[in-house]
């Protein structure tokens, strides 16, 4: 709360509401600042350039089979050794990137901008706020996994099914959230002068409550990007993902346990991208949680 | 306090409908036809409507619905397509293995993250604490179905100390069971006892710099029950909150975990039924998790006014 009767407090005396640019200004040069964010920005930005140069840094196709070389070990040859058809398992988790960290990206987007618009609306107005709150408590309480399995299964494996699936799925967490600030953000003077002045409510919103409640939406925003790469990782590992012959992290763990005896790094490999991208989201979530949110920081 | 209770048991009611009736429209809505698929190729149209019929799936959409619900009220949740059993016979064995592996789970994630986090806030800012938050943040980030592989890897296939896969019934001897859920139950427990040790050290370091905390050890009270009694005790609370998300995110994590084992348990039982079409095992087994969830999230809310009367009385 705190961040943001400090946010609103800063916008207050600029007199046009808040001023959203300087903001993010300083919280980039905190960020900067901060080791844990620049670590794990670091390693972000390592994962997403070696997923989207994959066709530079690995050329060729990652899934074709190669018999001969099957279960080789991990060596000068094969960097990350070569799983039970022989593929080479660099360019796969490469390649592998590429497909969970776009479907990662594109359901937080998704289920943010939902969840920006539907609590939104909930905060501002009482009716739709008492079904979509209880609509929200039925789905939080209830593992999410569970529903993206049934969505996923009953819709056929694809991308798109995941992204649908694990977009809907992620909305009520940072909906609640949303929600929350904008209930706060309302009764501040600033959005009682506006509306009084006669500012029209789309505007208010745009103008005035979203740039005061962006703080949480983007720690929330990491959290849900690292909710959706695991959620993927997941579903495309029991088989209800994307499909067998889309390439991602978790696809390629699929196949991996039944050869965990003979050819572990099958399984450490993609594992291991798939547990550093989560840890440098979570890491920056956390960071941008301190800096956005003093009140939480100074319990650390 | 049982007022407390009806009004929570009121609250929970949505978190019973939303899953069931998302889940009831999505398979309904969704491409497939259970009675086309359990004839097979070579059903004539009139058996595949006659078998619609029986089942009712020639009924508009509210229809079934309420019929379903009516079901559910009497305890009549129709037969499973696939195995031509009533459903209610089919789910307990199921379920009895995920609630298991998820009580086994969640009582090691409290262990060991009540101790850490108790131990992390005992040392702030000192190599200790610093150790064990750096854990947690590893093992908040630990996708658990990789972890579990790495377990077996490490304890099952090099060490031979667990079954690589595999489930014993506490029936079979309590050593047997162990042996089948240990493994199991740690990689389902580990993000959520990262969790709590995150949660237990911030927890306890607000509580610590209460004054009632200073009161307690200005007049001399030992140590041991200050922190045990007196700080512990409101150090739980958040705790015990998140004990309810806790549950609902490891059954759900049980999907894997199960797959990966080979545990017979309700996971791998929906992610088997989705695959065959069998509505009612899938809308049974959705309901048994959320009745589940319902029943322990009233019964973490009534822990929840033990512990702390200010919420009694709101």
């Amino acid at each position: 709360m705190t961040a943001l009767d400090n946010s609103a407090s800063e916008a207050l005396p600029s007199g046009d509401g808040s001023n959203p640019v300087t903001a993010n200004k300083n919280v980039w040069e905190r960020l900067i600042g901060n080791p844990t964010a620049v670590f794990s920005i670091t390693v972000l930005l390592l994962i997403t350039l070696s997923a989207v140069l994959a066709p530079i840094i690995a050329p060729g196709n990652p899934m074709r089979v190669n018999p001969v070389h099957r279960f080789t070990p991990p060596g000068a040859e094969y960097l990350f050794g070569t799983d039970n058809l022989g593929r080479d398992m660099f360019k796969m988790v490469m390649w592998g990137g590429r497909t969970s960290l776009m479907v990662g990206l594109i359901v937080t987007g998704i289920s943010m901008s939902i969840a920006i618009v539907l609590g939104s609306i909930s905060g501002f107005y009482r009716q739709v706020d008492v079904v979509l709150m209880r609509f929200v408590d039925g789905l939080m309480s209830f593992p999410g996994i569970v529903l993206a399995v049934a969505a996923a299964a009953i819709l056929g494996p694809s991308v798109s099914t995941v992204i649908v699936s694990l977009s809907v799925v992620l909305i009520a967490p940072s909906l609640r959230i949303v929600r929350g600030q904008v209930l706060v953000v309302r009764e501040l003077q600033m959005i009682e002068a506006a509306r009084s002045v006669g500012v029209p409510t789309l505007r208010l919103f745009t103008k005035y409550i979203l740039p005061a409640v962006m703080s949480p939406i983007l720690v929330q925003a990491s959290f849900i990007f690292s909710a959706a790469v695991l959620g993927e990782a997941g579903l495309s590992f029991i088989g209800v993902g994307i499909g067998p012959n889309e390439l991602s992290w978790g696809n390629a763990l699929t196949e991996a346990r039944n050869y965990i005896a003979k050819a572990p790094w099958i399984v450490f490999f993609p594992g291991l991208a798939l547990m550093f991208t989560i840890l440098a989201l979570n890491l920056l979530g956390d960071s941008l949680r301190d800096i956005l949110d003093p009140r939480l920081a100074r319990r650390r | 306090m049982l007022r407390y209770i009806g009004k929570r048991f009121l609250l929970i009611l949505p978190t019973i409908f939303v899953p069931l009736i998302l889940v009831f429209l999505l398979l309904r809505l969704s491409p497939g036809d259970p009675a086309g698929m359990m004839l097979g190729d070579q059903a004539t149209v009139d058996q595949i409507n006659a078998l619609r019929q029986e089942l009712g799936l020639d009924q508009p959409i509210w229809m079934q619905f309420l019929l379903w619900l009516k079901g559910i009220f009497t305890l009549n949740l129709g037969d499973s397509i696939f195995f031509r059993k009533p459903v209610i016979e089919i789910i307990p064995s199921y379920a009895s293995v995920t609630l298991l592996l998820t009580l086994v789970g969640l009582t090691l994630a409290i262990i060991f993250g009540v101790t850490f986090g108790l131990i992390a806030s005992m040392n702030r800012n000192n190599p200790v604490d610093r150790g064990v938050v750096g854990w947690a943040v590893l093992g908040i980030s630990l996708p658990e179905f990789w972890f579990a592989l790495l377990l077996v890897f490490v304890f099952s296939v090099t060490l031979r100390w667990f079954p690589v896969a595999g489930y014993n019934p506490p029936s079979a001897g309590m050593i047997a069971f162990a042996a089948t859920i240990f493994l199991p139950a740690l990689a389902l427990g580990i993000r959520q006892s990262a969790l709590m040790t995150r949660m237990m050290r911030s927890s306890m370091l607000d509580v610590l710099n209460e004054p009632y905390i200073t009161t307690a050890r200005a007049q001399g009270l030992p140590e041991k029950k200050v922190i045990g009694e007196y700080a512990m005790r409101t150090a739980s609370i958040p705790v015990v909150t998140v004990v309810g998300l806790s549950a609902s995110y490891m059954l759900g994590g049980a999907v894997t975990i199960e797959i990966i084992f080979a545990l017979p348990g309700l996971g791998r039982m929906l992610v088997e039924a989705v695959g065959r079409r069998d509505y009612p095992v899938v809308e049974g087994g959705v309901l048994t998790i959320a009745l589940v969830l319902a029943m322990l999230n009233l019964l973490i809310d009534i822990i929840y006014a033990y512990l702390d009367p200010r919420i009694r009385y709101q």
